[in-house]
């Protein structure tokens, strides 16, 4: 009796380990599916590392279109992913693996990466390292970003033509320069055709969690907030603004899918052209170490679709803006600029240096909120 | 603070409480037969993954109840197995069904992710009742879910202090040597209220990816399941102190953006911390209540029954 009850007792614990660790054995490679073994020639290995799941509709979403993009343009080249990679030690180990796979490129998709790269890199020194929005390079480590505060200005621009009550929420994920420099773009966006407005920020500290980030909405809309844009990588906030009934300003990836009511456009990434460059070139070997920030005359970055509830005299006014900023003559943090307190922090006519962009810790004039130290 | 803004902080409360609450109750029912559970949270996240994937495929969101209800129902069985029959560690077997439910939730959902419910459950206004200034717009403005649970602590209550098979209930978790002699089943009531509890426990998962959030996302209950387990210590095993204890969790969370909004200059990192701290707090004050009232939980709370060890 007793007997039979231990081995009960094992087989079971035997099968919950089973079970854990088959519900545990991610982040998993998923590798394209392999052609029959003809002996066809090699094909070139790229992969790409997320942090998060390809199906967010957000972030790794828009590396993921990407990704597709450099598929289709060129054939012979193998791009596999790792998803949900956390931004830990875990980062070394899968792009030590990589590496040792065979991969000739490695886009690291996420800023937490960063010195992990760079550990892995100097031990992989013929392979290519790309990595996404950090600021450190080595002889075969690059960095590339997009400029978003371009795209985010002109959607303040719609967002400013569209609130009533002249107060607009922005869900902020985590107070770093890129999300303060993407508030205060669109803050100047929003006070550049209606200088009444102001900009609230709630910051949620997470980059993806439906619920808090929808949560953090609506605690906005509780103190009249009539327009919520977000820094985040669900379409969330802008769920809560359709549930409420008013409009809200979408960012990543064209997000009316989830909230046709209310997403009157979106700040959206175009990283394709971009994977396509940097593959070529290291096949063709004229690849170079260098940090790349492309402007919205790249295409990285653009303004998603319109919503129908945007009026044409609006997309009008953001056209000509458009113009500008494609053209190079003019860029979003051009002087005269004031701070929170009303000081002037650029002169008139002066641009901002990117070094100053990349290290932004302050909010523009218009931005009710503060900077977590 | 304006009106408006009071109640939604208020109505906030008792959306982000009820989660909580669903699985408090299931918690309470299976401590009171003196199984102690520490799979909340696995069995929430597997309820709330279950539940929205039958959502998903069926478009319908009470068939995505009664899923989530069953999945966390059969993940309870699993505990129940191991430490009613087995006799193993209550405390080991929980934590072990909550690092597995964590686990399978995340395997099961991996396809769901990013995908928006198509039919979730919507705040629907009671006629007068909600109409009501100010109680109107916080509590009888809610979904299904919610009015659901404000019967079911009311249910829960009288059928653990008013009748027979409530008393059996109490009396398996106080002493199970002396219900057996009773002609009580503790074997079968152990399990019955396990599963219950499980079932309870998926639905809280359930409200969360149906309503609360309304999308999947992994490990979306956030510890909730563990604040819920420090609130049944809290309620001394009372579903009426839960429903309480859960609504002020509630609003500590749903407080926490909104005092940014207003403007206040309290870091957010620690204002995102509040309901941990609060969960801390409460244990602490619970503890020296309890101590002082001489009531410290189900008597055979955590203990195997065995009966030829009698």
């Amino acid at each position: 009796m007793l007997k039979q009850k231990r081995f009960l007792f094992w087989l079971t614990m035997l099968l919950l380990v089973t079970f854990f660790v088959a519900g545990c054995a991610k982040p998993k490679t998923a590798e394209p599916p392999k052609p029959a073994p003809a002996p066809a020639p090699a094909k070139m290995k790229v992969a790409f590392v997320y942090v998060g799941p390809v199906g967010d509709a957000g972030w790794t979403f828009a590396h993921d279109q990407g990704r597709k993009y450099l598929l289709e343009k060129m054939p012979d080249v193998e791009a596999s992913i790792v998803e949900s990679v956390p931004e830990g030690a875990d980062a070394e180990r899968i792009l030590t693996e990589l590496a040792e796979k065979g991969n000739k490129v490695i886009f690291a998709t996420s800023f937490g990466y960063m010195d992990y790269v760079l550990r892995v890199a100097q031990k992989y020194p013929n392979v290519v390292f790309e990595h996404c929005s950090g600021y450190k390079t080595a002889n075969n480590v690059g960095t590339y970003f997009g400029r978003m505060y371009q795209p985010r200005y002109l959607s303040g621009i719609v967002a400013g033509k569209m609130t009533k009550s002249n107060i607009i929420g922005y869900v902020a994920a985590h107070p770093i320069p890129e999300v303060i420099r993407g508030i205060n773009a669109f803050t100047l966006g929003v006070r550049s055709v209606n200088p009444k407005a102001t900009v609230k920020v709630v910051w949620t500290n997470t980059w993806y969690d439906p619920a808090k980030e929808k949560e953090a909405a609506k605690g906005l809309l509780a103190v009249g907030a009539d327009v919520i844009a977000q820094h985040q990588d669900t379409p969330g906030p802008a769920q809560a603004a359709q549930d409420k009934g008013v409009y809200a300003v979408g960012y990543n990836t064209d997000m009316r899918s989830f909230a046709p009511k209310a997403v009157l456009t979106s700040p959206v990434w175009n990283w394709g052209p971009y994977y396509v460059k940097v593959v070529d070139a290291v096949k063709k070997g004229t690849w170079k170490s260098g940090q790349y920030w492309g402007p919205m005359s790249d295409g990285v970055v653009d303004l998603g679709p319109y919503g129908p509830m945007v009026p044409d005299d609006v997309k009008k006014l953001v056209d000509a803006k458009k113009q500008e900023l494609l053209s190079g003559k003019w860029d979003v943090f051009t002087g005269p600029i004031k701070d929170q307190k009303g000081s002037v922090k650029v002169a008139a006519g002066q641009k901002m240096s990117d070094a100053d962009m990349l290290s932004f810790n302050w909010f523009v004039e218009g931005v009710e909120g503060t900077i977590p130290k | 603070m304006d009106q408006m803004l009071l109640i939604s902080i208020l109505a906030a409360a008792v959306t982000s409480g009820t989660p909580i609450l669903y699985a408090a109750l299931g918690e309470i029912l299976a401590e009171r037969s003196g199984v102690l559970n520490l799979g909340l949270e696995g069995m929430m996240l597997v309820g709330a993954v279950s539940g929205f994937m039958a959502a998903v495929k069926t478009s319908n969101p009470w068939l995505g109840l009664m899923v989530a209800a069953l999945a966390g129902g059969v993940l309870a069985l699993i505990h129940a197995f191991l430490t009613i029959n087995l006799r193993a560690n209550q405390v080991v077997s929980g934590l072990a069904l909550t690092i597995f439910g964590t686990g399978l939730s995340g395997f099961l959902g991996k396809p769901l992710i990013g995908i928006p419910a198509p039919q979730t459950f919507k705040p629907v206004t009671i006629p007068l009742l909600g109409k009501i200034p100010l109680l109107g717009p916080i509590l009888f403005q809610q979904d299904y879910l919610v009015y659901l649970s404000y019967l079911l602590v009311p249910i829960l209550w009288f059928y653990l202090y008013r009748t027979r098979p409530g008393l059996h209930l109490r009396a398996v978790g106080e002493n199970p040597a002396a219900a057996d002699a009773m002609g009580v089943g503790v074997f079968s009531l152990r399990y019955l209220y396990v599963a219950v509890g499980g079932m309870l426990a998926g639905i809280g998962g359930a409200y969360l990816s149906l309503a609360y959030a309304p999308t999947w996302l992994e490990n979306m209950t956030a510890g909730r399941g563990w604040i819920a387990i420090a609130l049944v210590i809290f309620s001394m095993w009372d579903p009426v102190r839960a429903l309480l204890g859960s609504y002020l969790f509630g609003g500590v969370d749903a407080l926490g953006f909104r005092i940014q909004a207003v403007g206040a200059m309290i870091p957010s990192f620690f204002l995102n911390m509040l309901p941990y701290i609060f969960t801390i707090l409460v244990l602490i004050l619970a503890t020296r209540e309890g101590s002082r009232r001489g009531a410290a939980g189900p008597g055979a709370l955590g203990l195997p029954y065995d009966r030829e060890e009698r």
